[in-house]
C-alpha cells in the first residue's frame, strides 16, 4: 500500500490540496461523472458525449489532453485536473467495461446517405466499421450528434490538434465538400442503429 | 469493449434483478435482507436509493416520499422566462421501482434512532439498519419581517418548484410593461447560490422581448455572490447593466440591500436605505434543513445537519445519514449535483458499513450551470476529496472553478446545450 502510494506520488499528478492521499475505488471515481455523462457513462444526450465502452487508451489520452489544455473544452479541462494519472487510468478501465449503446436521435436520411459515402472515402481507414470501432479514437457511430459537431468544428477551426494523417483527410474533405460534407458525416454517425 | 444496440440492451437488462451486475457493480450477497430506509425522493434521496440497489441488489431499500412525482427546481428559472414547461421538470418514481426499490407515498413524521424505526404521518412504521435523510430545505419565513408562509401565496418564493413557480410566472405574465419585479435574495448558506442571479437574467430575457420598459431589482444582504463576475458580464452585454437604462439593478448589502421589512398590502419592500414598491415580488427567505431533520433532532445550532463528511452519518444520531441541501457539507454548494454526488458517496459507505467493512475513500463532484440568455451559459465545477484531519470535503487544488470570463460566444453557446444535456442526464441518473 505504502509503496504503491509513493509510486503514485512519483508518477506525478497527485494534486490533493492538503488532504491525505485518498484512493477511491474506480466506481467511486467514475460514478461522480454520471450527472453529466449518464449512469455508467451512457449519456442520454442530447449533447454530452457517451463515454461508456470507450477504449481505455483513448480515455486516458483524452483526459490528459483536457488536463494540459491541449483539447478545447467548455468544462472538461477544469474537471480532468482533479484526478491523478492513476485515477484516470482506473476510470478508463471502468468505463471501457460498460456497454456503449448507440444514441437514438433524429437525423437527416439523405445527408446520412451522402455521409456514408464520404466516410468510406475519407475516414473508414482509421475509424473502422463505419466509425463503430474506437481503439485509439472515440466511437463515432451512435455518438450524440451535437457533440460530434463540436468536435468537428474544433478540428476544422484548428483548435483541436489532429494526427497529420487525419488532418490530411479532413482538409481534403472540407476542400472537396465544404461544411456540407461535415454535416453529412455527422448525420451518418448519428444514423447508426 | 462491446457494443449493443438499444433493443439488445433492453433484452440484456430485461430483468430488474440483473441490472446491477450488467452495469458492472459488485454484487454482495452477504448483506441480503438488510434494510435501508430513505426519506425524500429528490436528487439526494433518489440517487441514494438507486445506487444502494445498484451497489448491492441484496439490500431491502424503501424510499418514502411525500409527493406523487418530483418537480425539479434546477432549470425552473426557465419556466419563469417561458422557455420551458414545468412538466419538462417533472419526473415520477416508477424508474426506481425497476431496481427493486419499494417506493412509499407518505411523509416521514418521526425517526427513532434508538429503536431504528421511521414513523409516517400515514401511520406506518419502517424498521431500518441504516436510514438516509434527504429532505431538502425549509424556509425561515419569519426571518423576513412582514413575510410568512401565507404571504408566499401573494409574493411567491418559487424556491421549491411547483405551484409557486407557476404562480410567479403568471404574475410576471400579468404584469404591465414598465412594472418593477423585485427579488429579495437570501443570506448564505442557501440552496443554489447562483439561482437568484440566474433568475434575474431569465426574467430579463423575457422582459426584453415582451415588456422592455420593465425593471428588475435584486435586494441582497450580501456583497458578493456565486459567479458574480460572469453574471455582471452577462447582464452588461445582454441587459444594459451598468448603464442608466439597465434592466437589472443589484443592490448589495453595502449599498443598503438588506431588507428590514415588507408591507404585504402594498408590496413595498423597505431596504436599509430606500423603499422599493414592487409590482411583482419574489421573496427567497433564509433557509434551514427540511422539517423532518428538526423533528428528529438532527440539526445543529445553525439549523443544518452536522455529518461525518466521509459517510454522511449524523454526528448526533448513529445509523442516520443526511445528504443534500440539509447537510452541513457546505464546502460543496447546495445543488442537485452535490446532492447526487453525496448520495453516491453515502450509498457506498452504507454498503461497506452494513458489510462490516471500513468505508472506502470518497470522491465528490459538483457542477452548476447557469443560463443567462439565449446561447449564453456558464458553469462552475469542483472536484473534491475527503480531508480526514478536518472532517471536511476539500476541493482538489488546481481543479474546478468557473467558465473563464473571456470565454468565446461559441463556448457560451455550447454551455447552454450542455446545461440542457446535464438536466436529462442527472434526471436519468437519479430517477431512471
Ligand atoms: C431556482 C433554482 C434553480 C436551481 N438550479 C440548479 C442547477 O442548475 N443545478 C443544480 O445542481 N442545482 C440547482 N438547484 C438546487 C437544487 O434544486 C437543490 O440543491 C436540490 O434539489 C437538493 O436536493 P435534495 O435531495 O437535498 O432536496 P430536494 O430536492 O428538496 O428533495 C427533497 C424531497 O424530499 C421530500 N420530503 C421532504 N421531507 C419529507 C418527509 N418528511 N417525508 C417524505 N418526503 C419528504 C420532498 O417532497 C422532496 O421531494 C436550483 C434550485 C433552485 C431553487
Ligand atoms: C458538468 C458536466 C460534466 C462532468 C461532471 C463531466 N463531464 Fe466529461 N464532458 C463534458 C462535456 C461538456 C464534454 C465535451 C467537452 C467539453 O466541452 O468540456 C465532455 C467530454 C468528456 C470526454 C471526451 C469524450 C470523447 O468522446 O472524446 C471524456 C473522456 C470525459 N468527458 C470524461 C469525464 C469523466 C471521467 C468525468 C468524471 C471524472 C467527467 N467527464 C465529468 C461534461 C462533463
Ligand atoms: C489517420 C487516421 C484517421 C483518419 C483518416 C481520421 N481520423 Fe478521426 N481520429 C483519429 C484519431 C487517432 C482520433 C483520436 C483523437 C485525436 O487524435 O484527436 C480521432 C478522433 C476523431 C473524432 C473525435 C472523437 C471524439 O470522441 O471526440 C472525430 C469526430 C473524428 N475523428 C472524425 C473523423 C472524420 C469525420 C474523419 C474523416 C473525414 C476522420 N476522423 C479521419 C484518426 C483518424
Amino acid at each position: 500500500m505504502k509503496i504503491k502510494m509513493s509510486l503514485m506520488a512519483l508518477l506525478g499528478g497527485m494534486v490533493f490540496g492538503g488532504a491525505a492521499l485518498a484512493e477511491p475505488t474506480p466506481a467511486m471515481l467514475a460514478n461522480a461523472c454520471a450527472g453529466c455523462h449518464g449512469t455508467n457513462g451512457l449519456s442520454v444526450g442530447p449533447t454530452s458525449p457517451i463515454i461508456s465502452g470507450m477504449a481505455s487508451e483513448y480515455f486516458v489520452a483524452a483526459m490528459a489532453a483536457y488536463k494540459k489544455g491541449e483539447w478545447p473544452s467548455t468544462i472538461m479541462g477544469r474537471i480532468a485536473k482533479g484526478y491523478s494519472d492513476e485515477q484516470i487510468k482506473a476510470m478508463g478501465d471502468f468505463f471501457a467495461k460498460q456497454p456503449f449503446v448507440r444514441a437514438a436521435q433524429k437525423n437527416d436520411a439523405a445527408k446520412a446517405k451522402t455521409g456514408a459515402k464520404l466516410h468510406e472515402e475519407y475516414c473508414e481507414k482509421c475509424h473502422e466499421k463505419g466509425g463503430s470501432a474506437g481503439e485509439d479514437a472515440g466511437v463515432l457511430a451512435g455518438q450524440w450528434m451535437p457533440y460530434l459537431e463540436h468536435a468537428m468544428e474544433d478540428y476544422t477551426s484548428g483548435k483541436r490538434p489532429m494526427t497529420k494523417k487525419m488532418q490530411k483527410q479532413v482538409d481534403q474533405l472540407v476542400q472537396d465538400h465544404k461544411h456540407a460534407g461535415v454535416e453529412a458525416l455527422v448525420n451518418f454517425y448519428g444514423s447508426a442503429k | 469493449m462491446f457494443k449493443v444496440n438499444r433493443r439488445d440492451f433492453m433484452k440484456l437488462t430485461g430483468g430488474a434483478a440483473v441490472v446491477g451486475s450488467v452495469l458492472g457493480m459488485p454484487h454482495i450477497a452477504r448483506a441480503a435482507g438488510q434494510k435501508v430506509v430513505v426519506i425524500g425522493g429528490g436528487p439526494g434521496g433518489a440517487t441514494a436509493a438507486k445506487y444502494l440497489k445498484m451497489g448491492n441488489p441484496g439490500l431491502d431499500v424503501t424510499l418514502i416520499e411525500s409527493g406523487d412525482s418530483y418537480v425539479a427546481c434546477f432549470l425552473s428559472n426557465e419556466v419563469l422566462s417561458g422557455e420551458r414547461t414545468l412538466e419538462s421538470l417533472t419526473v415520477g418514481f416508477d424508474g426506481l421501482k425497476k431496481y427493486g426499490i419499494t417506493v412509499v407515498k407518505d411523509t416521514a413524521s418521526a425517526i427513532d434512532p434508538a429503536a431504528k424505526k421511521v414513523t409516517t404521518s400515514g401511520g406506518k412504521t419502517f424498521d431500518y439498519d441504516r436510514c438516509v435523510v434527504s429532505p431538502g430545505v425549509e424556509f425561515n419565513y419569519e426571518a423576513v419581517v412582514g413575510y410568512s408562509e401565507a404571504a408566499s401565496h401573494k409574493a411567491p418564493h418559487a424556491w421549491k418548484a411547483g405551484p409557486q413557480t407557476l404562480l410567479l410566472r403568471k404574475q410576471l405574465e400579468d404584469m404591465k410593461d414598465g412594472g418593477t419585479f423585485v427579488i429579495v435574495a437570501p443570506p448564505n448558506p442557501f440552496r443554489c447560490p447562483p439561482g437568484p442571479y440566474e433568475r434575474a437574467a431569465q426574467v430579463a430575457m423575457y422582459f426584453k422581448h415582451k415588456k422592455p420598459k420593465s425593471k428588475i431589482i435584486i435586494l441582497d444582504p450580501k456583497d458578493d455572490f456565486a459567479k458574480k463576475g460572469l453574471f455582471i458580464k452577462a447582464w452588461t452585454s445582454l441587459y444594459g447593466y451598468g448603464t442608466p437604462d439597465s434592466m437589472i439593478k443589484w443592490v448589495s448589502g453595502a449599498d443598503g440591500g438588506k431588507v428590514d421589512k415588507i408591507d404585504m398590502e402594498t408590496l413595498t419592500v423597505s431596504a436599509q436605505t430606500e423603499d422599493f414598491k414592487a409590482d411583482v415580488l419574489n421573496v427567497i427567505p433564509p433557509q434551514k434543513a427540511g422539517h423532518i431533520a428538526h423533528v428528529a433532532d438532527l440539526v445543529n445550532e445553525k439549523g443544518w445537519c452536522s455529518v461525518n463528511k466521509k459517510t454522511f452519518e449524523s454526528s448526533k444520531h448513529p445509523g442516520v445519514h443526511i445528504i443534500g441541501d440539509a447537510s452541513d457539507a457546505t464546502t460543496m454548494p447546495k445543488s442537485a449535483y452535490s446532492a447526487s454526488s453525496q448520495a453516491k458517496v453515502c450509498a457506498a459507505a452504507i454498503i461497506d458499513l452494513l458489510a462490516g467493512k471500513e468505508p472506502g475513500d470518497p470522491s465528490y463532484v459538483n457542477t452548476c450551470y447557469s443560463i443567462a440568455g439565449p446561447d449564453y451559459g456558464f458553469s462552475v465545477a469542483g472536484v473534491y476529496t475527503y480531508d480526514a484531519e478536518k472532517n471536511e470535503i476539500a476541493g482538489v487544488k488546481g481543479a474546478g472553478g468557473l467558465t473563464p470570463v473571456d470565454a468565446s460566444p461559441e463556448m457560451l453557446k455550447r454551455e447552454v446545450g450542455y446545461a440542457h444535456s446535464w438536466l436529462a442526464n442527472i434526471v436519468a441518473d437519479s430517477w431512471k
